[in-house]
């Protein structure tokens, strides 16, 4: 699999794109500060979501259980799934014995996870997905490049263009409105024609059973209050204790995300509607391996807001199909690794330290300690690329000689500013891509010292 | 035969990770800092309409009556339900259906809220399961009626008022439905309702 800096490259080629998607993720950056200042015990409620999901991790299998249970009492089917083969197995299986074969869908990082649309497909099943994002990355048989917002990367002429051909939209259309419109229309028949309903779940309370869907479009409302089977899908780390936790995590949520004050619903989901079936799939897939990391637990406190992602430089400037990851941004460079650290190697790479992700995230997730640790882990499983292994290995042996070091800097500042570009940038050099090399200084540091202090 | 549950919880259960506790949400070290406004309902009215939807103070259903007939889409409507008694002009009587898609085609729905929270714009709404769950993300234009006196500052009081005990749906509903999925221009009205009025009604309804 291509690693990051050769999809990114692929990306920043147009560069008017790459600054408008920069330009684009920042603006949500902006909304997010703006909400955030808005509420002076911000802080406050960060240190207790922190702490509620450390609780969860620390306390997993007993929540499981008593979730479990109480989800049970109120009618409910828990089903368990080690991996994502299980996982659409069972939400398969139950399609199966209701004969169901139109279905939709609101968005569910889990299922893209599961790659579960594409499951489905193959066993006769037409599955829509009905996040307005979302769907238009379905429609051009992509996955999404952002967790909250799936197109964010596809211009408004790309959407028309797409609709056009594939709705028979006007031609050349661009307005948001008219567009959003035409998908309306045709989303509701896919609504009102469906048989079953499978939406994420944003929180599952341990202490009622019940759980909690997030959307801004009404879409998860419509795809379950229209017919009879609701299957929900979560991963294992999504529980809360109590229902006042979620007083806390609700006014989080879209802050962080879009800097709305809340999401438009949020929906509470207690036992089926008299005379229907809901159905809970709880997801492991490496999420309870992580559970027993001390270095990486706490990424499982993410409640996928996509903070981390929308502040990041590294993600604004390469887009999330450059992680090649169901989660991009500095979260998904934590977990893509854990799941497959040799797949994903190049992740936490790709990240310049800066921090900025681990200001923004409402649950306080380490994250650019996690990316430095896990750059540490690469290295020690012997992932690293062999370019990287040896300049490495150069540098720490010159580090370690001062004479040789001295005279490679003498050596550098005498001859460098003379060499021809050709030989200066290519592609040994990577830091010089995009950049030029600062003016060598005449002398280093040690010899300025020496002339101006220690001669004195 | 052991099964995936079984495995799951093993795996977890064999790992050693140190209990830390959970925060105890009601002590008033926490509760104190919690925002409050000096006047929640005219907060609330900021907050909903900055999300798209509309506030109303009004006195009865009689005067909500007077100013949905002043409410273009309202006039526009051809089909409508209400739940509330004697309020609009229902033409759709929400008892007489039991299948949720014999409400596609409803244009406006007059519908009873818990609670307002002032902090978001939302409004509290719970509903048994039936039928007329939809009717809140199914008709084109939606309004809620909450008892004026209803208003919670924050979140944490809106969940101080909540309990889970029976099967039972309820949502948060802030503003109309929206999207900004293309090109984060904000579009009102992606599925769900095309415009949210809220009335908050002094005299019990």
């Amino acid at each position: 699999m291509p690693a990051h800096p050769k999809l990114a490259a692929a990306f920043i080629k147009d560069k008017d794109r790459a600054h408008w998607h920069d330009q684009s993720l920042w603006f949500v950056r902006s909304k997010r500060d703006k909400a955030v200042n808005q509420l002076p015990e911000w802080e406050l409620l960060r240190e207790q979501a922190s702490k509620i999901k450390s609780y969860v991790v620390s306390h997993l299998p007993d929540l499981l259980e008593e979730f479990e249970k109480n989800a049970k009492a109120k009618g409910v089917h828990v089903h368990w799934a080690r991996n994502a083969t299980e996982h659409n197995e069972i939400v398969h299986g139950i399609l199966k014995q209701h004969e169901v074969t139109r279905v939709v869908k609101s968005k569910s990082m889990l299922t893209e996870e599961c790659h579960l649309n594409p499951y489905l497909e193959r066993h006769g099943i037409e599955i829509v997905d009905t996040d307005l994002g979302e769907w238009i990355v379905q429609l051009q048989d992509k996955p999404p490049s952002h967790i909250v917002m799936p197109a964010i990367h596809i211009k408004k002429e790309e959407i028309g263009e797409l609709f056009h051909e594939k709705l028979g939209t006007e031609k050349g259309a661009t307005d948001p409105q008219y567009l959003t419109e035409a998908a309306r229309q045709h989303l509701r028949q896919k609504f009102v024609g469906a048989e079953a309903g499978i939406t994420g779940v944003n929180f599952a309370i341990a202490e009622t059973g019940g759980f909690v869907v997030c959307t801004n479009e009404g879409n998860a409302d419509l795809g379950t209050s229209l017919n009879k089977l609701h299957i929900a899908c979560m991963g294992i780390e999504k529980l809360i204790p109590r229902a006042n936790d979620l007083s806390v995590f609700l006014r989080l949520l879209a802050r962080s995300a879009t800097g709305q004050p809340i999401t438009t619903y949020s929906s509470h989901f207690h036992g089926p509607a008299p005379g229907a079936e809901l159905h809970i799939v709880l997801l492991d897939n490496g999420r309870s391996e992580i559970s027993g990391s001390d270095e990486f637990r706490r990424s499982l406190n993410c409640i996928r807001c996509a903070a981390c992602m929308n502040t990041c430089p590294v993600y604004r400037r390469s887009g999330g199909y450059s992680y090649n990851n169901t989660v991009p941004g500095p979260i998904g460079s934590i977990l893509g690794p854990a799941k497959d650290a040799k797949e994903h190697a190049s992740l936490p790479f790709a990240c310049s330290l800066c921090g900025s992700c681990t200001d923004v995230c409402p649950v306080k997730i380490d994250l650019h300690h996690q990316l430095l640790t896990w750059r540490k882990e690469i290295r020690v499983r012997g992932l690293l690329p062999y370019s990287k292994r040896l300049s490495m290995k150069m540098m720490s042996w010159m580090m370690q000689a001062p004479r040789l070091y001295r005279f490679a800097g003498k050596c550098a500042r005498a001859i460098v500013p003379h060499l021809p570009r050709f030989l200066l940038y290519n592609r040994f050099n990577a830091w010089g891509k995009q950049r030029e090399l600062p003016d060598f200084p005449k002398q280093s540091f040690r010899e300025w010292m020496k002339k101006n202090h220690d001669d004195k | 035969m052991t099964t995936s549950r079984d495995e799951i919880l093993n795996q977890l259960r064999s790992q050693s990770v140190p209990k830390t506790e959970r925060p105890d949400l009601s002590a008033p070290e926490l509760t104190q800092q919690w925002i409050n406004y000096p006047d929640p309902t005219e907060q609330f009215a900021t907050m909903l309409t900055s999300v798209g939807g509309v506030c109303a103070r009004v006195k009865n259903v009689e005067e909500v009556n007077q100013k949905l007939a002043e409410i273009p889409a309202y006039q526009a409507s051809k089909k409508i339900c209400s739940q509330i008694n004697g309020c609009g002009t229902p033409n759709v009587e929400i008892s007489n259906i039991t299948d949720p898609h014999d409400f596609e085609d409803i244009d406006f729905a007059i519908l009873p809220g818990e609670f307002a929270v002032a902090e978001n714009g939302a409004v509290w709404i719970t509903n048994d399961g039936g039928p007329a769950r939809t009717l809140y993300f199914l008709s084109q234009h939606v309004a809620l009626l909450v008892p004026a006196a209803e208003v919670v500052n924050n979140m944490h009081a809106a969940y101080e008022r909540l309990s889970f005990e029976t099967p039972r749906f309820g949502t948060f509903m802030s503003g109309p439905s929206k999207t900004a999925d293309i090109e984060q221009s904000l579009v009102i009205g992606a599925h769900g309702a095309r415009s949210l009025t809220v009335f908050l009604v002094e005299e019990p309804f």
